[in-house]
Parts: C-alpha cells; structure tokens; sequence
C-alpha cells in the first residue's frame, strides 16, 4: 500500500532555481528509504516537501492521502500530525527537560494528561533514555539529544518518520546507535522511515532502497542500494 | 475537551513563558509601563483643561448697561426679549439704586460720596450668561443695538484668546494621547517580536508536530495579555495615588481659583480602566501581529 507518491513533482523557486524536476516516486507502508545527494542536489527540497515545508509549484505529492500541492497553510498541522520529522541540528527547546520536549508534542495537540505520560515515557524508553527523563538538553551528548528528537518525533506513532540528516552532527559510533534504533522502530513499529543522509558508511551497511537525486532529478532508485551507484553518477557527470 | 485543553495549556504556558524569559518580559512590561504613564498624564491633563475650559465659560458674562432715560416700558420690552433670545442662558437684573445700596455696604468713602450727589450717577444694568461663550460677540452686538442700551461689555479680546488657547491645548493633548497610544502598541509590537524571535524554535517545532495556527498564536496572545497588563499596574497605581495627592495637597485648585481640578473620584478609576484597556489590547494585538510572521511558509 502506498503512503507516499509524487506524480511529476516540480519546485521551482521564485528567483528561477529548479530544486526538483519531474519526479515521480512511490514508497509503500513500512519501508525504509534513504535519499542521498550531493549538497544543492534537491534532495533537501524533496524531503521539506513531503512534510509541506515546501510546497511544489507543479504536479502531484500525497502522503499518507493528502495532497501536499493543495493544502492550504492555515491546514498544514493536519499534515504534520500524521508525520514525525527529525534534523541533523535536534531542535530541541533548551530549557524543557527530556521529559517535556518529547510531552511538549502531545500537549501542543491538546491531549489528555493522562494520555501524555504513558505514551511520552514509551517514546522515552524506545530510544533508551529512560534514565535520562529529567536532564535538561544541555546535560546530554549529541547522540543522546538526537534520541530525544527521535522520541519526540515518534511519540504520536506516526506512519511516516522523516530524518534530515539526523547523523549528520555525530560520530560514526554514536551515528551506529541511531541508525540501531530507526531500524528497531522501522520493523517493530512498522513506522515507514525517509532519511537524507550524507553517510555512506550508513547506507552502504543498512541495504535499504536508495534514491538518488542528481540536479533536481530522481536518477536512480534501487532496492538494497548503495552509495557506490551515486558515486558511478557523479563520476559520470 | 481538547479546545479546552489547548486553551488552559496556553494560559499555563503564556504565565511560564513570562517568567522564563524574564529579561525580555521585563523589556516589555517596562515600555509599557513608561508609555502609559505618559498616556496617563496626557489624559489627566486633557480632561482637566476641557473641564477648566467649560468652568471658564460659565463664568463669563456679557454686562450691560441701560441709558440712564431709559423707561420701565424699555426694561420689560428688553427682560422679554432675552427670554427668548438666542444664546441667553440666564441674566440679572439690577437697577442702579440697587447698585448704589452695595456699593456703600462695600464701602465707606463711597457710601458718604454717594449720599453726598442728589442724583444717582450708577446705570441700570443686566448680567446675561450665554450658552456658548463662541457666540459672545454676536449675542453683545444684538443687544447694544438697542437704544437704550449704552454698552455691552464682555472683556473683548482676551475671551476669545484664552477659549483659543484652551481649545488649541484641549486639541493637542487629544493629538498626543493619540500619538501616544500608537507608539505604545508599536513599541509593545516590537518588544514582544524580540521575545517570539528567541522563541521562533519553539514557534517551529509546534508547527513541525501538528499545532494549528491558532493552537501555536494563543499562548503568545495570553503571554502579550499579561504582559499589558502587568505593565499598566505602575501606571494605574500612580495615576490613582499621584491623582488624589495631587488634589488633595492642592485642595483641588492650581494657582487661582479659576482653575480647579476634577473630582478624582471616579475620574482615576475611569482612567485606571482606560489604561488596563489600551495596555492589554495592544499587548494582545502586538503579540498576534508578530508571532503571524513565523505561521507563514
């Protein structure tokens, strides 16, 4: 089953740049992709639209049944809350513990208090920090604070959980550990999981589909992929 | 449930949010509180000057005085027309003989002089009050065109220039109060888009996890509430005591007794609910103006 399909997708910005150009994709329920590209490549673009940070200037992108190009701004949230996002930079509110970064999620929807603590100390636990509920941020490693982004991404058991690059700012040892727990989150939670990545230790080890985009075009997509065949392009170009 | 939820969390959150970022709070609440007191003295002094103003017109009156031939006919012929005469609110008359029985009551020297003359050389007169002081002149020109009417006198001049003067400061504190209020919501404005600015990540992860616009606008309409708020406390508590101080060490009168104060009471309080009004609109409105910025893609 399909949870994501872009038909002739186009981003063109306003001063001209074509980001991405017709690209069509489908990602089935549960599958685990990763999206490389050089820097400028649009592979940013693509992932930011998936979840309507960018909107396409042309064609069709669906996720999970809503059609990106014709959500209206003031609607977006309904997007959002079917989807968790993760970035290379954490994003996390520097004066909330652990605790209330991943909790800040469910209270922002309004949930039930009751509701909050069971499902937030889940999350906690699912990334292995369920020592670590009442350290603030700055209290934590890199690799800690980017499980706690995970936690907090996953939390409202999205379908779909998009990572930016989320090992971009570790070392490969700490990268190994979250790449361990998108994977357990992948294939016990069924979670469908996009990642743009820069890491080609990562993707040549996990095997996983690989997208390739080169120029704003989808140039390669393959299953079990790795990084050499988007070596073999760049060479070619 | 969940609408409610949302909204006592974005109260919960607004008074945290106050007091977490205290630095910028504080900048907030200060503007605030500056601009209003200046609000506050241009409204205490606005008002007062109308009522001085209005007090002043009241006391002017035009006095006229009748020839000294003039009959008892002519008399009733003039106390009938100012009966009905435009602009006449009230008028007095006085005969000279009544003139001349205060003037010795008021004096010695002039009871023996006037004892002294066979004929009473004081005038009839009459004291007429007008309903609008701006029409002053016309009403003193309609009743010196009567014959027996020697002169009208009101302090030409001098009338028109101080109504002139007091309009023109009655108008221009209107204009500051005016100014005044708008600069507060601009300053107001920008302080709290300093506050959302070091806010914009929290502003970023509540739309990256599913918060509506409004759900995300709330706490930061709550948080510029009580910050309006908080910065009109000052304000008010000056205008109240500073207010009744002042009219009580005065004795509700500033160098003469022409110019009196309002009563402060309920006049402070009117303006303490003028101030809450301005301080926490303009908060809300400043809030909701410049957290809109970051709810656009």
């Amino acid at each position: 089953m399909k949870l994501i399909k872009l038909e002739h997708a186009y981003k063109i910005y306003k001063n001209g740049t074509t980001a991405v150009a017709d690209l069509s994709v489908s990602i089935d329920k549960g599958e685990f992709v990763f999206v490389i590209g050089s820097t400028g490549s649009g592979k940013s673009t693509f992932i930011k639209m998936l979840y309507r940070e960018e909107k396409p200037t042309k064609g069709n992108v669906i996720v999970g049944g809503i059609n990106v190009a014709r959500l209206r701004n003031s609607k977006v949230y309904k997007l959002r809350r079917k989807l968790g996002v993760v970035f290379q930079d954490f994003k996390l509110l520097p004066k909330l513990t652990v605790y209330e970064n991943v909790a800040f999620a469910l209270e922002t929807l309004g949930l039930p208090a009751n509701e909050i603590r069971p499902k937030v100390l889940k999350a906690i636990d699912a990334v292995g920090l369920k020592e670590k509920t009442r350290n603030l941020p700055s209290e934590l490693s890199g690799g800690e604070q980017q499980r706690v982004a995970i936690a907090r991404a996953i939390v409202n058991d999205p379908k779909l959980l998009i990572c930016d690059e989320p090992t971009g700012n570790l070392d490969p040892e700490t990268s190994k550990g979250i790449m361990a727990i998108l994977n357990r989150i992948n294939k016990e939670l069924g979670t469908t999981i996009i990642m743009a990545t820069h890491d080609k230790e990562l993707v040549n080890k996990m095997k996983k589909r690989v997208l390739i985009i080169e120029n704003g075009v989808l140039t390669s997509d393959t299953k079990k992929g790795s990084y050499k065949v988007h070596e073999s392009i760049k060479n070619s170009n | 449930m969940r609408a409610l939820r949302i909204l006592t969390r974005s109260i919960r959150d607004s008074f945290k949010s106050v007091f977490r970022n205290i630095s910028l709070s504080m900048a907030s609440i200060a503007c605030t509180t500056i601009t209003l007191i200046l609000v506050a003295l241009s409204l205490f002094l606005s008002h007062n000057v109308r009522e001085i103003t209005t007090t002043l017109e009241h006391e002017l009156t035009i006095v006229v005085y009748l020839d000294r031939e003039v009959t008892d006919e002519q008399k009733i012929e003039l106390e009938n027309d100012l009966k009905t005469m435009e602009n006449v609110e009230s008028y007095t008359m006085k005969s000279k003989e009544e003139w001349k029985a205060e003037m010795q009551q008021e004096n010695e020297t002039l009871e023996t002089t006037l004892d002294y003359l066979d004929e009473n050389p004081l005038l009839d007169s009459v004291t007429v009050t007008v309903d609008d002081v701006r029409n002053l002149s016309e009403t003193a020109e309609k009743l010196r065109a009567y014959d027996f009417v020697t002169s009208a006198e009101y302090g030409e001049g001098m009338v028109e220039s101080i109504i002139g003067i007091f309009d023109a400061v009655s108008l221009s504190t209107l204009v500051i109060v005016i100014a005044l209020v708008l600069v507060t919501a601009f300053l107001i404005s920008n302080t709290i888009k300093l506050t959302i600015f070091s806010r914009r990540t929290e502003i970023e992860i509540m739309r990256l996890v599913g918060a509506s616009n409004t759900a995300i606008k709330l706490p930061f309409v709550f948080e510029g509430f009580i910050l309006g708020v908080l910065g009109s406390i000052i304000p008010i508590a000056l205008s109240i005591y500073g207010y009744v101080f002042l009219y009580n060490e005065t004795g509700g009168y500033i160098f003469t007794r022409i110019i009196t104060l309002v009563e402060p009471f309920p006049f402070v309080l009117i303006v303490s609910v003028i101030l809450l009004v301005i301080g926490s609109l303009v908060g809300m409105l400043g809030s909701w103006r410049a957290v809109r910025k970051y709810l656009k893609i």
